[in-house]
């Protein structure tokens, strides 16, 4: 019934289904409540309140692997999960590399270092959360007399449990929130067009979380700073990440740097373990163990202990995240990067990727930049994994001598990720945490810029 | 033969009335009957709430996985639950569960009922169930239906067929998928109206090796049909589309930088009016005033070739849908007539503020969402030229066929899409095939560039999902061939 905790739950469905047969099993369960308040030009728009429970069950008998979800946990529906469960596995073929991660590797200790828990979120008044979202909107909506309209402000929070347990006698579970308050603002450009921007704080406690006003400011500052962004020429030119678009260059190398992508070949970092990719500014890390992060977690998705993992040490790119499976592949050992949903098998990636800071003040960067592009916008899905290229739709700023020159709209930049990590030659020391990714502003020497 | 025609007998039974099928199953499989519903729209609506609406959902997801000439896992999932809303002027409440016993019901709706004002309790609600007087979807035997091996040997053919088109092949990734939907809408007003939704979707990745250079490259489709999709699209057809993909791209090369005529082959190019346009009309940024297109209907905004409709009404395919996720009929909407702005894609709230008919669009990802504007299968007419005029007319150019997808800023109408198989245009010859590159671009400036457009119109085989505010939906995309006079492509090659 509901009233089971998750780990009661991922318990009995370790327990029901070594009883059916299964040789090793694991499962993870959630619950949670999710509360979201959104509110637009000052009224109510939304309130939605619900709370939720999901497990997932991962059954392998005779090598062979089946995954099952649900949220159905009356008895005799459990017990019939379970049981398609274990015989849903024999369509499988044996695969002699499925299997839990030895005993040795499974955590011992719980989240509590972690601050992963914030017991102010939960007992968060719906007044407290409305007034929230209202003077972050009426911030942004006041900030500007160009600022003439609003997609609203929305504060959501979750306050859940996580469990997993699974048949080598591995069983533990921890609280766990998060709060996240984001809104976005438009400005009526002269040429008719519209300019907005976006902008969010994800955290897992109240404290941390990004003032209403001030995050309210930051958006409008963003959209009335597009005002007049016009397109750029086509030209070859050094091209600025501002840090939370720096950090989505590093989520996308990440993308390559996972056991599931090498196995695959899908990468075009195989093969290359050891090797300078990198210029020496590059240290890339993944790292489960910072306190109070949004990617935090004690263990991976199949219970074994989190640690950190430095994926780029000054360029050189030192290894792989691995899970059970994609480790026992490729002959490594799983990195505890195992990334878990309740309906699909574990899969390896970064909890929290940081590209780590230098000393280099980022409005030096700028200043230090003939010519160049500052990224302030990515779009679309022009990357693939397998061979590095890289093209992206941007919006930014033109800088000239060192200056902003004018906005960029309706451009794209485009290269290689390998060429891209070589010739970064400037990192900021202004590293910014972004929900479960944190990155500096920097800068890639030289990379295609296309505009008319 | 007799087990199929038994099967075919019974589906045929199911889909001559969906609705009366879904409200059959949540009656006797969970106890909810108008009774049941009555009461809880009455809890609903028990705090001053304007309207109310019940969106029961039973989910079950199958997927089987080949890799590498191995069945990796079978994953299967079932969801069910409610989402409750409850509508005060333009202000929503909303709360859902996953389990569907009475209390756990009456408490959701009395939280989604906090949105209203303290009004009174409603007078007794009067149900009424209404068939679907029409299905769009394939009448065989459904996908979820059909038994693990026959799957598995689909998976294997697929195999087989993109290793046999070229030695280079050297990985084969391969997965059948499949979803069963039964949802139940339940409204304030009264209307009970139910559907039975079957998806299937078929994918391979191929890896091509030479040496140490290494492609790869996806491709799928599916549809709201069953196994019969397999004899129209064979296993063998999807398999060396992947393959070839990833075997042309060995002898890719660097695209053009800078802007460039673009012309857009038929099929999934539709991408371009998903992302420079369809968003742009989903009524809800219109009724907000954030969308690039707010008060712009009776204007121009395209060039006077394009036609552009959203159409749930296509038998079969995966965007399509009976009803919408508010319970309304889906049909057939002009949004663009020779490059004049028609109108709108509604759901209810946008259509009352715009004073206008629903236009079937309310659509939602589960009964955890709640209900936005979105597309369904939106195409382009073809036009008067041929597809060779298109290619001939161009100097120096690219020429698109598939993409991996795309995004659009709806406020300013700014898109991006990225190909995945694209050529040079040379003399109006196509020519080398091009890496992965990006389409830059503005909607309403785009569409005012179409300057030749095709009588060679297709659909996109289905693949496609749209993704807005965290909510993903199946949509269907077409295109006739097209082209575009000038467009940015995001290349490395200057000059």
């Amino acid at each position: 019934m509901a009233e089971a905790t998750p780990l009661e739950l991922a318990g009995r469905a370790v327990e029901l289904a070594s009883a059916r047969g299964a040789d090793q099993c694991d499962a993870i369960a959630f619950s949670h409540t999710e509360s979201t308040v959104s509110i637009r030009l000052g009224d109510i728009e939304k309130l939605i309140e619900a709370t939720s429970h999901s497990l997932g069950l991962r059954v392998i008998a005779g090598g062979r692997t089946a995954v099952c979800s649900t949220s159905d946990f009356t008895p005799a529906a459990f017990e019939q999960f379970v049981a398609e469960t274990v015989e849903l596995a024999r369509i499988s073929a044996p695969d002699e590399y499925a299997g839990l991660p030895e005993p040795e590797l499974l955590a011992s200790a719980g989240g509590d270092a972690l601050q992963l828990y914030d017991e102010r979120i939960e007992s968060l008044p719906l007044d407290d959360r409305i007034d929230m979202a209202r003077s972050c909107e009426a911030a942004a909506l006041g900030f500007d007399s160009r600022i003439t309209n609003s997609e609203g402000a929305s504060l959501s929070t979750r306050v859940g449990e996580v469990a997993l347990a699974n048949s080598r006698g591995f069983a533990a579970g921890y609280p766990a929130t998060s709060i996240s308050l984001s809104t976005e603002a438009l400005a009526d450009d002269e040429d008719g067009k519209k300019r907005n921007a976006w902008w969010f704080s994800a955290e897992r406690n109240l404290r941390s979380l990004l003032d209403p006003e001030t995050l309210g400011r930051i958006a409008a500052q963003r959209a009335v700073d597009q005002l007049g962004a016009r397109k750029t020429d086509t030209k070859r030119v050094p091209v600025i990440f501002e840090p939370m678009m720096a950090a989505r260059l590093a989520g996308d190398v990440a993308g390559c740097a996972t056991g599931g992508a090498l196995y695959r070949g899908a990468t075009f970092l195989a093969g290359r373990t050891g090797e300078a990719i990198g210029s020496p500014l590059v240290t890339i890390v993944d790292d489960p163990t910072q306190p109070a992060r949004a990617g935090s977690r004690p263990f991976d998705g199949e219970g074994v202990t989190a640690h950190r993992n430095v994926l780029f040490q000054e360029g050189r790119f030192e290894g792989f995240l691995f899970d059970c499976y994609t480790a026992r592949r490729m002959d490594a050992r799983t990195t505890g990067s195992a990334q878990r949903g309740v309906s699909s098998l574990p899969e390896p990636g970064p909890a929290n990727l940081i590209f780590e800071p230098g000393d280099t003040p980022a409005e030096d960067i700028v200043a230090d930049t003939q010519e160049g592009l500052l990224v302030t916008a990515l779009m679309g899905f022009g990357f693939n994994p397998t061979t590095g290229d890289y093209s992206r739709g941007v919006g930014g700023f033109w800088i000239e001598n060192g200056q902003i020159a004018y906005p960029v709209a309706e451009a794209n930049i485009s290269g290689d990720v390998a060429s891209m990590l070589a010739g970064v030659d400037a990192v900021g020391s202004d590293l910014t945490w972004f929900g479960s990714s944190a990155a500096p502003t920097v800068r890639v020497a030289e990379m295609t810029v296309s505009g008319v | 033969m007799a087990s199929r025609l038994l099967r075919t007998f019974a589906t045929m039974t199911r889909m001559s009335d969906p609705s009366h099928e879904a409200q059959q199953f949540f009656a006797q499989r969970y106890g909810i009957d108008s009774a049941r519903i009555a009461s809880l729209l009455s809890d609903a609506l028990a705090q001053g709430g304007d309207f109310a609406e019940l969106f029961f959902e039973h989910r079950t997801n199958g997927a089987i996985s080949l890799e590498d000439q191995q069945i990796k896992s079978a994953l299967r999932s079932v969801e069910q639950g409610v989402g409750i809303r409850v509508v005060k002027g333009d202000s929503i409440g909303y709360a859902y569960t996953e389990s569907l016993d009475p209390e756990a019901m009456r408490l959701a709706a009395g939280t989604a009922a906090r949105i209203g004002d303290g009004g009174e309790r409603p007078t007794a609600i009067d149900t009424t169930p209404v068939g679907a007087s029409e299905s769009f979807y394939g009448e065989d035997a459904l996908l979820s239906d059909e038994p693990a091996p026959a799957k598995v040997a689909l998976l294997e053919r697929a195999d087989r067929a993109a290793r046999a088109f070229d030695p280079s092949i050297a990985r084969v990734d391969a997965s059948i998928a499949d979803e069963r939907k039964v949802v139940l809408v339940a409204r304030s007003d009264g209307q009970i109206v139910g559907d039975v939704q079957p998806l299937m979707r078929f994918n391979v990745m191929a890896l091509s090796e030479r040496g140490e250079n290494r492609q790869t490259a996806r491709t799928g489709g599916g549809g709201r049909l069953g196994v019969e999709y397999f004899d129209r699209v064979t296993p063998e057809d999807t398999a060396r589309e992947a393959a070839r993909q990833a075997v042309l791209l060995q002898d890719a090369v660097d695209a053009p930088a800078g802007e460039v005529p673009v012309v857009l082959a038929a099929g999934d190019s539709g991408i371009l009016l998903h992302e420079a346009i369809g968003h742009g009309l989903e009524a809800d940024f219109n009724r907000k005033g954030t969308s690039n297109y707010t008060d712009r209907i009776g204007h121009a905004v395209a060039s006077d070739l394009v036609t552009v409709i959203d159409d749930a009404t296509i038998e079969e395919s995966r965007g399509s849908i009976n009803v919408d996720d508010e319970g309304n009929p889906t049909k057939r909407n002009t949004l663009i007539e020779g490059g004049i702005l028609r109108g709108y894609l509604h759901d209810e709230i946008s259509a009352r503020h715009f004073n206008a008919e629903p236009t079937g669009s309310g659509r939602r990802q589960s009964f955890k969402h709640p209900i936005m504007p979105r597309m369904t299968n939106t195409y382009m007419l073809p036009g008067p030229s041929t597809p060779d005029e298109v290619v001939a007319s161009v100097e120096r150019g690219i020429y698109c066929v598939s993409f991996s997808g795309g995004q659009v800023n709806i406020s300013n109408g700014d898109f991006v899409f990225s190909t995945t198989e694209a050529y040079l245009i040379e003399k109006g010859q196509i020519t080398a095939p091009l890496r992965t590159t990006n389409l830059i671009g503005n909607g309403p400036e785009a569409l005012s560039r179409v300057s030749m457009v095709a009588n060679d119109y297709a659909l996109s085989d289905g693949r496609w999902t749209c993704g807005k505010e965290g909510q993903s939906v199946p949509v269907g995309v077409g295109l006739p061939t097209v082209l575009v006079s000038a467009m940015t492509v995001g290349g490395t090659q200057l000059g």
